[in-house]
């Protein structure tokens, strides 16, 4: 009796654990099944060429420079409006504000816009930058959208990163008569630093990867040239992948794979650097 | 470490130091008063008695200050329990003494049956043992604290001595009975004050062993 | 009295009051309440300068918010509320318009764990001056140095100022973070618990450190070891909550007194541990 027991016991763990790394495998599978199709099929249109190149024959022919520098132009505008302003709202959030309704209301309206679909983006981007401000369609325009956009993220981020600093630190600090701003500036944010840099590289890959909100605000298919003010219309890579996958008859296959696998090392490699901050911080 | 600790044990074993040399200055004039036949001297040791009792209620309120606020533990501990019987042995001998300077006094200037002589030297022999006892305390010397107490048997064997001498002279004139008396309670307070060193020498034995042993089993 | 708006914590003539009588700080019928609770209910003290006085008690009677009181450390509990006097050098450092970072300054505070920032021992003790405004290096190097020699760690750690604070033992980092306190020249040093993440030996040294600073500092500690507090302070306050869940002051006297004959029936109960 006993016996058979431990037996159940025993038989019971074995479908738990391979019913878990069943799911596991459902999802690391189709991920590395996507990297390596996408390798085998774009791999070949990879040369120097297709990555220095401007475009030609409607993207058939020539490289994607224009859209690469237009990507990394778009997630650095980005991160230069999302990254100070998350971090300041971040700091007025876990800091200075009192638990009450009013706080609450914000924060849930700061987790509500990580939820807002992109295209809502787009379309606020294109009233209030491109149309309000009058900033036409344009890199600036877009990279104001997309931060707004990426805003959630850092606020939520910072804020995280910085109620999780210990509050031993800061009571160590006030309690020298060192002031409520500095102790925030020498032994807060150096401490938050690492989580908030995680936060943003990932919100900048995120933005990396956006394509209907800066089709409404600026990106083209194809524009003569790099972009040479942020005033310029630009191409950016997701919204090129869309156009050669959708709407150029006869475009090579390899060809499209091709911007697919550079566009996904560009998120990827943003992505590993996050991971990189974060690691090496927890070793600290 | 402790270093506040360590002062306040250092002083405590310091104030016992300063008891004992009250002490011993009491049997030494106590002695020196009956054989000067001074009754001012005699007085005055009667008078600083109170003073080596208010002494001894010092040092004990610190020994309970001490443990209550320090938790002595192992040799810290034996030194302070010690020191809370040495104290009594102490302050005994100080009465001792007195008691010395009270028979001093009803002698008076009555003629003498005899001259001093075995008396003195209990005494001496008895300050002798109390400040060596002080050099074993102090110094956790159990060899000295063992070799004092055979120095007793030197000092009962005098008051043996003193005793046989006394009660021949008394047989020999009964009208010497009442000042040979007070003579041989003299004898026997001096004796009493000898065993009681003993008892402080057991009391050094304790802190540097742990152990507790009769090692002066007086004849009296 | 007043810069601008700030109330001035320096003393002047109208507050030697509190010199003449040796008294630093001050409770005056204070209560101390978060929100709907009584932390602290009526208690009135006085702490002499230049001594270490405890303040003992089971947990939760208010030990640590009565400690707190003295450096407005309860500023930071939003709903904490205080009623009553409390002062520091004659000045009621409740009143409107006190410089609460200036209070602190010169009322420091050791707190239950070692909490070195993480940066190096340089950078931890140097950290409050520099804040402070003290750039020159000199300076600063002197005021580590002193410090760190007065916190009695100073050997175990002139070949290593620039290790992380957090690479040293806990004692050695408590032992740091008075360091990092007596670099901003306080008169007052809290602490709240010391000792307790610590192992015998650290608390030892951290005891006989306290004993040292009680020559030029006011010391007010909180223990929930009464040993220690027996061991270490001059006066000692013993705390119990009340019926209604607040804490008040049971006894208040000389350390030799509480511990050898206290006045009050509780406290005896406490300190011979019948109860608590």
């Amino acid at each position: 009796m006993k016996a058979s027991n431990a037996k159940r016991r025993y038989l019971t763990q074995r479908v738990a654990i391979s019913v878990l790394a069943v799911s596991l495998a459902l999802v690391v599978i189709p991920v590395i099944g996507i990297i390596i199709y996408m390798i085998a099929n774009g791999y070949s249109s990879l040369s120097w060429e297709f990555l220095t190149a401007s475009p030609s024959q409607a993207g058939k022919a020539g490289g994607i420079l224009p859209a690469i520098l237009g990507t990394v132009y778009l997630m650095l505008g980005t991160i230069l409006f999302a990254l100070p302003i998350g971090v300041m709202a971040g700091i007025y959030l876990s800091e200075y504000t009192r638990a009450n309704w009013l706080t609450r209301l914000i924060n849930m309206a700061i987790v509500n816009l990580a939820g807002v679909p992109s295209i809502v983006f787009g379309l606020f981007g294109l009233a209030v930058f491109v149309l309000g401000l009058n900033l036409g369609m344009s890199l600036l325009a877009a990279s104001l959208t997309l931060a707004a956009q990426a805003l959630a993220m850092t606020i939520t981020t910072s804020r995280e990163a910085i109620m999780a600093v210990p509050k031993e630190y800061r009571e160590g600090s006030l309690a020298i008569g060192v002031s409520r701003w500095q102790t925030i500036r020498h032994v807060v944010l150096p401490q938050a630093a690492p989580g908030i840099l995680t936060g943003a590289i990932l919100a900048m890959s995120r933005a990396a990867g956006e394509t209907a909100p800066i089709i409404v605000v600026g990106a083209a298919f194809l524009v003569g040239g790099l972009p040479g003010s942020p005033f310029d219309r630009f191409m950016a890579l997701p919204y090129h992948l869309y156009t050669v996958s959708a709407h150029i008859p006869g475009m090579p296959s390899e060809i499209k794979w091709g911007v697919a696998l550079v566009l996904i090392a560009m998120v990827l490699l943003f992505n590993i650097l996050a991971g990189i901050v974060r690691i090496k911080t927890r070793k600290r | 470490m402790r270093k506040n600790y360590e002062r306040a044990l250092k002083a405590l074993q310091d104030e016992v130091l300063v008891m004992a040399s009250m002490v011993e200055k009491s049997i030494k004039r106590s002695i020196e008063a009956l054989k000067n036949r001074d009754l001012e001297l005699a007085r005055q040791i009667i008078a600083d008695d109170e003073a080596i009792n208010n002494k001894r209620f010092d040092i004990e309120e610190q020994c309970v200050e001490l443990i209550a606020t320090q938790q002595p533990m192992a040799v810290d501990l034996r030194i302070i329990i010690a020191i809370l019987n040495m104290l009594v042995d102490l302050e005994r001998i100080g009465d001792h003494s007195e008691g010395i300077a009270k028979i001093a006094i009803m002698v008076g200037d009555e003629p003498p049956i005899k001259p001093l002589i075995d008396l003195p030297r209990m005494a001496e022999k008895s300050c002798q043992m109390l400040s060596e006892a002080m050099d074993a305390f102090i110094n956790r010397d159990v060899v000295l604290a063992k070799k004092i107490c055979d120095d007793d048997e030197e000092v009962d064997a005098l008051y043996e001595q003193v005793f046989r001498e006394l009660l021949i002279i008394m047989a020999e004139n009964p009208k010497t009975i009442k000042r040979a008396t007070r003579l041989i309670w003299v004898a026997h307070n001096l004796e009493r004050s000898a065993d009681r060193i003993t008892n402080i020498c057991e009391r050094v034995v304790f802190i540097a062993t742990g152990h507790m042993e009769d090692i002066g089993a007086s004849k009296y | 009295m007043t810069i601008g708006n700030l109330v001035t914590l320096k003393t002047d003539p109208a507050n030697t009051r509190a010199a003449e009588d040796g008294h630093c700080l001050r409770l005056q019928q204070v209560n101390l309440y978060y929100g709907d609770f009584h932390a602290v209910k009526d208690v009135s003290l006085d702490i002499g300068a230049r001594s270490i006085t405890a303040i003992i008690g089971p947990s939760g009677c208010g030990k640590s918010s009565m400690l707190r009181l003295f450096n407005r450390m309860n500023d930071l509990i939003p709903s904490a509320r205080v009623e009553g006097l409390v002062e520091f050098d004659g000045v009621d450092i409740y009143q409107s318009g006190i410089d609460v970072v200036e209070l602190r300054k010169r009322v420091g505070m050791v707190f239950q764990k070692p909490n070195p920032f993480p940066m190096s021992i340089y950078d931890n003790v140097a950290f409050g001056p520099r804040r402070h405004g003290i750039r020159n290096k000199r300076i600063l190097d002197e005021i580590v140095e002193k410090s760190l020699i007065q916190a009695a760690i100073w050997d175990e750690v002139k070949d290593k100022l620039g290790q992380s604070g957090l690479s040293i033992s806990g004692g050695q980092q408590q032992r740091l973070c008075i360091a990092r306190v007596l670099a901003v020249e306080p008169e007052v040093i809290l602490m709240d618990e010391p000792c307790s993440a610590l192992d015998p030996i650290a608390t030892l040294k951290i005891e006989d450190l306290m004993r040292i600073l009680s020559t030029n500092y006011t010391i007010v500690i909180v223990t929930h070891n009464m040993q220690q507090a027996a061991r270490v302070s001059d006066m000692t306050a013993f705390l119990m909550v009340g019926e209604d869940r607040a804490g008040m002051l049971v006894e208040y006297a000389h350390t030799n007194e509480i511990f050898t004959n206290p006045k009050n029936k509780k406290t005896e109960d406490y300190i011979t541990g019948r109860f608590g």
